[in-house]
């Protein structure tokens, strides 16, 4: 379990990291946290020629309240972000690992990395927010509906670089919940709900772990009647069999974890 | 004695050294060693039809490559059968490296050796190697009908074959006593793979100076290890020597030896005369160290009205997986273990032990009795709700009782002896633990259940250990024994024993193990033996110490032996303050001198003595030095034994199970130290936990392992083991000095056993499989409510 050689680059700055990486294009690979690239390195399941390292990128070690909502840097890791006074991040990210890794972890990786079980993806999807991708002379805005194309795939391109993730803030009043079923404290989860409920009876979640990308429904009609927008949920959702669990119990948890979600979001938004 | 010791909550000496990072383990170690690694099996069941290495002849860094074509005649043999037994009619062994057919996904074929593992590794991957895919053999029911042969000369993949039978006390068969019984029930019982799992893997460093051989390994027996290296190397066993550095945990998969790696590392240092270390990293420890616990039990039992068993007839298929080197240890602890604390009219149990092409299966902490266990406590947990009873009450009334010890099971034990319990006391142990969980009391709510489990084990299995106790001039004591430590607190319990016996201070005692420079005869640290074994061995040696030192001390202080005592390391007349003498003194008297190196030293040479001039310095039948080194070997062993009782709760949606609460009533005879007894419950329950709801080894059809890795095999964190409450009960063994048993599995063995019961109780579904998940839970309730 030690990785197969690579070249390795350890840009200075924001700009030495673009032209790097626009450089390499589909050879380079970006590093930040490390932890879902570094265990795929060590046990050769991937194999770049070049390693992007930036964690010297200062700039991009940041958490800031925009308009709307929470801008989050690329170095920017989930222990920080965890604390940064967004609820449903705040209650997401404790879902996310342990504590060594979330120190670790960053949020921009997590969602760059598209793991369907993962949670910040699923949050980023509920909330509709969006990932900065730039390369040398360019920057754009992706929006969350359009960044995850499939497991372990988003819209990033060769020679670009994920700056930066922009979660919205919850709306006004709103409650939010975000439960899961994993086989132990910390693991990806067997299947997870995250939910928003808007005191104008507006409700939306987002399932991780069952499809392969995270399936947003929205079930405002239903609202508040919370089982049948759980069945709602449940429906939509398109969960596969593995070793850990059967697809008939992750769907059955589907609907159980949306109808308590609801319920538990609803309920924080009236408070 | 003052210096009272035993039985104190003495803190883990190791503790500071081992929490804080200053641990020396294999890997520390070797910092200038080429590094190796194997290119392993990608297939459970292949004919090797050509290897080409010529690929990674062009990375820079390679030192050498290894195939079985380049071992030399001893080791090209198979490796040994360890534990041979008259019903192991076809044990087969693995090569150090794959001759022909490879029989699992993991095994050796080909050993790379380069300057670092990196290398070595980008090595392994350029070398290819051609294989026809033969079919596998997968799954112990599968295996069991023959179809498909592991080993072309093992008909019906049968390794092994046992019966055992114990008549009724009328003379009458189990099979007779079941069928005349009043009631009768018969069931299927399954428990599934898990794997010992130490935080440390394997791993090997072996350094050759021309004339000797220098080797670490991540070791549960060093002395064996050594012998077996000079066996297969050809070496002069003086010019051997085998150490257990820190060793981060073994849990039995340590114990079996020798491994490939320990034979092929030397050899390979011998052979390229540099050092040379083999780290298993994590995958590896997966797919080519050793498996436990897969079982299927077939279970008939006979019993009255009252629920007292008069026939108990269990049919086992063990899946040993593709090699048998550590022989049927396991099926033969599970087949007499299961009897547990009770007196069962008439048993009968059979087992065969079946090859698949999985991963071989060596014994892992519990070595078989957790599945013994479950058999056993589902058995009285069916038979109180046939005749619905209470759970305990049933227990109760099978138990032997307090007066019957030594007790007799009839059987043949794993150690070859008779199974004889020395003593116990199950119906007080019933007791406490009913009362620390609040069985009386229990409040039955819906989705919430209780259960218990009681257990035997034999611990402390000979054939011997030895220890060797020294004073120096310094008032220093040095303790050694042969077996080896993995963390369990030996160093700590070892002192505490010999600070008691000799009457020093703790502080002065320092304790060496698995060094076979320190001392070359021992068996191994595995079924729960260290303190039994070492420990009365230590005792006895401390004894013979003692003596010499009074003697000496007399002689000196003018006084009779008999009067004398030693406290806080002075030896001193009873009675009398003023006419003392250090131990430390005593060490100088002890071994005449002809050279003053130091102050002491001139206190014991020729002119300084008053040493009798006409009887030579060192007198007949004695020796020079405080020392003394004696061993223990017991007649058989000792049973300790337990009861555990647990309270969950099962999410009505989601089919999680909470473990609420769970208490431990534990009984190892006198304790050395309770707060490392606790330790080793604590983590045996933890252990335990793992293999009832969590771990287990997916194998698909191909014989391809799919979880393996932490990511996937799911090892319960703190976050999944409950708080565990402890009581301890002791009655001492006779059969030792100390009165000791030992302790190292049993907070492990009923685990499953106690959860089953519990979720049972919560569901009121049958629980006869173990692990469970809440996905089978789930699937569980789907089938009953149709």
């Amino acid at each position: 379990m030690k990785p197969p050689p690579f070249e390795y680059h350890a840009p200075r700055d924001l700009d030495e990291a673009l032209d790097t990486l626009a450089r390499l294009a589909e050879r380079g690979k970006v590093l930040a946290g490390g932890q879902s690239l570094i265990p795929m390195l060590n046990m050769r399941l991937t194999a770049p020629e070049h390693l992007v390292d930036v964690n010297r990128l200062a700039e991009l070690d940041t958490v800031e309240t925009e308009d709307g909502g929470l801008r989050v840097g690329a170095l920017a890791r989930h222990s920080r972000v965890g604390r940064a006074g967004h609820p449903l991040l705040r209650q997401a990210l404790k879902l996310v690992a342990h504590p060594v890794i979330r120190n670790r972890g960053t949020v921009v990786g997590s969602l760059v990395h598209a793991d369907p079980a993962a949670e910040l993806p699923a949050v980023l999807a509920l909330l509709g927010g969006s990932v900065r991708l730039a390369r040398p002379g360019r920057t754009r805005d992706v929006p969350a509906a359009e960044f995850f194309l499939g497991p372990l795939e988003s819209a990033v391109e060769p020679g670009e670089l994920a700056v930066s993730a922009f979660f919205p803030a919850l709306p006004p009043g709103a409650g939010c919940a975000f439960l899961e079923v994993a086989r132990r404290h910390g693991d990806f989860a067997l299947a997870g709900v995250c939910a928003l409920v808007t005191p104008e009876g507006h409700a939306r979640a987002a399932c991780v772990g069952v499809g392969p990308v995270p399936i947003v429904v929205d079930v405002s009609e239903r609202a508040p009647d919370w089982a049948a927008a759980a069945r709602a949920v449940r429906e939509a959702a398109e969960p596969d069999d593995d070793i850990h669990a059967t697809a008939e119990y992750r769907g059955h948890l589907v609907g159980v974890l949306a109808e308590r979600a609801f319920r538990e979001a609803a309920a924080s938004a009236k408070a | 004695m003052t210096t009272q010791l035993f039985g104190e909550r003495v803190r883990r000496r190791e503790d500071p050294r081992l929490l804080t990072g200053q641990g020396r383990y294999l890997d520390d170690l070797g910092r200038d060693a080429l590094a190796v690694a194997f290119v392993r099996s990608p297939h459970a069941h292949a004919r090797i039809r050509d290897i080409d290495v010529s690929g990674a002849l062009d990375v820079e860094g390679l030192v050498a490559v290894y195939t079985y074509e380049d071992l030399p005649e001893r080791l090209a043999e198979p490796l040994p059968l360890l534990i041979p037994h008259p019903a192991l009619t076809h044990g087969r062994t693995a090569h150090p490296l794959a001759k022909d057919v490879v029989r699992h996904v993991g095994e050796p074929v080909v050993m790379v050796v380069a300057e670092d593992r990196y290398l070595a590794e980008d090595a392994c991957g350029l070398i290819e190697v051609d294989y026809e895919v033969l079919k596998p053999v997968v799954g112990i029911e599968e295996a069991a009908q023959g179809a498909q042969l592991v080993h072309e000369d093992v008909p019906g993949n049968v390794g092994a074959h046992m019966v055992q039978e114990v008549p009724a006390a009328d003379g009458r068969s189990a099979r007779e006593a079941i069928e005349t019984a009043p009631h009768t029930l018969a069931f299927r019982l399954d428990i599934e793979r898990s794997a010992s799992m130490p935080l440390e893997g394997r791993g090997v460093y072996a350094r050759w100076d021309g004339s000797d051989l220098r080797v670490y390994s991540s070791t549960q027996t060093s002395t064996s290890v050594r012998m077996a290296i000079a066996a297969k190397l050809e070496l002069p066993l003086p010019h051997v020597e085998v150490i257990a550095p820190d060793v981060g945990g073994g849990f039995g998969v340590k114990i079996m030896h020798p491994w490939p790696e320990e034979i092929l590392v030397p050899w390979a240092a011998m052979l390229l005369g540099r050092p040379v270390k083999w780290t298993e990293d994590r995958r590896e420890h997966f797919v080519s160290s050793a498996h436990e616990r897969g079982q299927v039990h077939y279970v008939r039992v006979g019993f009255d009205d009252e629920g007292r068993v008069q026939g108990l007839e269990v049919t086992i298929l063990h899946d040993h997986g593709a090699y048998t080197p550590y022989g049927i240890i396991v099926p033969i602890i599970t087949s007499t273990q299961l009897l547990g604390p009770y007196r069962i009219g008439a048993y009968r149990v059979e087992f065969s032990s079946i090859y698949t092409n999985t991963v071989q299966v060596t014994p892992y902490r519990g070595a078989g009795r957790p599945q013994g266990v479950f058999c056993m406590e589902r058995t009285m947990d069916k038979i109180a709700q046939y005749l619905g009873l209470d759970r305990a009450a049933v227990r109760e009334r099978n138990f032997i009782q307090p007066d019957e010890f030594p007790y007799d099971q009839g059987m043949i034990f794993q150690d070859g002896r008779p199974l004889i319990y020395d003593s116990g006391n199950y119906p007080e142990m019933l007791r406490m633990v009913k009362e620390l969980i609040g069985w009386d009391s229990f409040d039955k709510r819906p989705h919430t259940g209780i259960g218990l489990a009681c257990y035997v084990e034999g611990t402390g299995v000979g054939p011997y250990e030895g220890g060797h106790v020294q004073v120096t001039s310094d008032g220093r004591v040095h303790v050694s024994t042969g077996l080896t430590s993995q963390g369990q607190g030996h160093e700590t319990v070892f002192a505490q024993i010999a600070a008691t016996e000799l009457g020093v201070p703790i502080e002065k005692v320092s304790v060496v193990t698995g060094d076979t420079r320190r001392f070359g005869y021992a068996v191994g640290t595995f079924a729960s033996r260290a303190a039994v074994m070492s420990g009365n061995a230590i005792a006895l040696a401390c004894r013979k110490v003692r003596e010499k030192a009074l003697r000496i001390a007399a002689d000196a202080l003018e006084a009779d032996p008999g009067d004398l005592e030693i406290t806080e390391g002075v030896v001193h007349v009873k009675g009398a303050p003023g006419a003392s003498i250090p131990l430390a003194t005593v060490a100088v008297l002890a071994n005449p001198l002809r050279y003053a190196f130091d102050e002491e030293a001139r206190r014991a040479t020729q002119f300084a003595s008053a040493a009798a001039p006409d009887r030579p310095p060192v007198a007949e039948g004695e020796e020079p030095g405080l020392e003394g080194r004696d061993y223990y070997s017991p007649v058989r062993s000792t049973f300790a034994a337990g009861m555990h009782a647990a309270i969950v709760e099962t999410d009505p949606d989601t089919a999680e199970v909470r473990i609420l609460r769970y208490a431990v009533v534990h009984d190892c005879g006198r304790l050395i130290n309770p707060m490392i007894v606790e330790g080793q419950i604590h983590g045996g329950v933890a252990q335990g936990v793992g293999g009832a709801l969590y771990e287990r080894m997916v194998y698909d059809s191909h014989g391809q392992l799919l979880n393996a890795s932490f990511m996937d095999f799911l090892m319960p964190y703190a976050t999944e083991v409950p708080r565990i409450e402890t009581a301890h009960l002791e009655t001492p063994s006779p059969l030792n000095p100390l009165g000791i048993k030992g302790a190292g599995e049993a907070g492990v063995i009923p685990v499953s056993a106690v959860l089953a019961s519990a979720i049972e109780d919560a569901e009121g579904l049958p629980i006869d499989r173990m692990p469970i998940s809440p996905a089978e839970l789930y699937h569980l309730r789907q089938s009953r409510d149709g």
